[in-house]
């Protein structure tokens, strides 16, 4: 593997903002670097999305009435597929532990993380969502909502997923039980994500369900890292 | 008070005393259960809009709580073995997630049986049934959790994190009938208010209710001792113990 820019500064007093940023920036290069993990759950989104049609049925009104449904639940396995490598690379090079052994707060360190994790799966899925939407027949209306409901409910996958990925890491069958433990805590966002297009679709209005998810964004934003950082420790000290 | 919470934490002392509590939850639970149910099934009145479809309600809604209540008490035994690091509360959240998960999936299963007769359908993805069914994914996932983890230590404290990730669950289930208009009828026993169903119908129900937690009093200490036997089958006592048993 080629070479990345170290991690931040390893002595004490280093401002916390500056070795976020750092952090962030050496994850999206790592990412860029290892193109494979930043393409592979696109392709796999499109192809669940084209898994539909073909499989169940092409007529427009079956589109038109499933396919908020369908994207969101094609976005919610491609960042379960994701999460897998979230904390492993670090994890297995020793980087995690240097990550624990930090100054700087751990739960600082794992939002920036899980954001960078966001920036390089949930917002191309988010970018690509409107070309799906498309291929769906859904209408503007529709897609406009169905951006929004991914633009605040795909961090709360990568939030939550990171728990689980910090769980799990570390075990042999890790992918399956990271499936396992995680999909449960994904269907209340599944459920109000879906719930907003439908509402956009019959005319209703969307903004208690964009509320609802943008309650969860904010429990997932304040109290995820915290467990997230325990399991880390947890993993890493079996490890 | 602290010396008891001290001793708690010996599983020596803990085989003692729930070998002897044993008898009295099961004596006890059996009692009440069966009383509960003979009067509710074949004594209470019919319901004046359900007929007698009703009296499933007996076994349904003594489930539905403890099945939640299950999961609420392993939450506080999580919380335990992270702060305090105590293996009682891990033996306890071991023991109690099967008997949890089996609970949860009997809740749903006689919910389906009343369902059929009142609704006209075995299932309905409706709001406190599809909690419900997340809250038997969260006990497999607790179960499951617990077996890919070989170290006892962290395998603790990782079922810990998880099953105190999960109870956001809790207050989705106990609120879904008020926040979303569904098919499901409200809580049929609140605490805080004084049932709407004749006593001859809601004192069965409450003897049920309580049996129910009491045998599943019974069993939680039974598979705990179960558990602390094989973990601590090196040390002295439990080889005493085998011993003088042969």
């Amino acid at each position: 593997m080629q070479r990345l820019p170290r991690l931040a500064p390893s002595q004490a007093g280093v401002p916390v903002l500056p070795a976020c940023l750092a952090l962030i920036r050496r994850d999206l290069l790592a990412s860029l670097r290892q193109r494979q993990d930043l393409f592979n759950p696109l392709l796999f989104f499109l192809m669940v999305v084209s898994l539909f049609p073909l499989g169940v049925s092409p007529e427009r009104s079956f589109l038109q009435e499933a396919g908020g449904g369908i994207l969101w639940v094609a976005a919610l396995l491609a960042t379960l597929l994701s999460l897998d490598h979230l904390f492993r690379h670090d994890f297995e090079e020793g980087v995690l532990e240097q990550m624990l052994l930090q100054p700087q707060p751990l739960y600082l360190l794992v939002l920036a993380k899980v954001f960078a994790h966001w920036l390089v799966t949930g917002l191309p899925l988010l970018l690509m969502a409107p070309l799906l939407g498309l291929m769906l027949q859904l209408d503007g209306n529709s897609i406009g909502v169905l951006c929004l409901t991914l633009l605040v409910g795909t961090p709360v996958l990568s939030f939550v997923g990171a728990i689980g990925a910090a769980l799990t890491l570390g075990l042999r069958s890790a992918g399956i039980l990271l499936s396992l433990l995680i999909i449960p805590l994904y269907i209340p966002v599944l459920i109000f994500g879906t719930g907003a297009v439908m509402a956009a679709r019959d005319g209703m209005p969307v903004t208690p369900h964009l509320a609802l998810l943008g309650a969860m964004l904010v429990l997932a934003l304040t109290c995820a890292p915290f467990a997230t950082a325990a399991a880390l420790r947890i993993s890493v000290s079996n490890g | 008070m602290w010396q008891w919470f001290h001793k708690l934490g010996s599983p020596k002392w803990f085989y003692g005393i729930a070998g002897r509590l044993m008898p009295w939850f099961l004596v006890s639970g059996l009692a009440l259960m069966a009383t509960g149910i003979v009067w509710g099934l074949g004594f209470a009145p019919a319901d004046y809009l359900q007929g007698n479809s009703y009296r499933i309600i007996f076994i349904h809604v003594p489930t539905a709580f403890l099945a939640q209540a299950a999961y609420v008490m392993m939450a506080v035994a999580a919380l335990v073995t992270l702060v305090w690091r105590m293996k009682l509360a891990d033996v306890f959240v071991r023991a109690v997630a099967p008997v949890g998960a089996v609970i949860t999936f009997l809740a749903l299963f006689t919910g389906a049986v009343w369902g059929k007769p009142t609704w006209g359908t075995w299932w309905i993805w409706d709001a406190r049934l599809t909690s419900m069914l997340i809250l038997l994914f969260l006990y497999f996932g607790v179960i499951a959790l617990g077996n890919a983890i070989a170290d006892e230590k962290s395998s603790a404290r990782a079922v810990a994190v998880l099953v105190l990730v999960g109870v956001v669950n809790i207050p989705i289930i106990k609120y879904s009938v008020e926040w979303w208009n569904t098919l499901h009828q409200p809580a049929t026993l609140k605490l805080t208010e004084k049932p709407s169903m004749p006593p001859e119908m809601w004192v069965p129900l409450v003897l049920s209710i309580l049996g129910l937690y009491l045998l599943f009093g019974w069993l939680a200490c039974y598979r705990m001792k179960t558990e602390i036997l094989f973990r601590e089958r090196r040390s002295r006592w439990v080889q005493a113990l085998v011993q003088s048993d042969v």
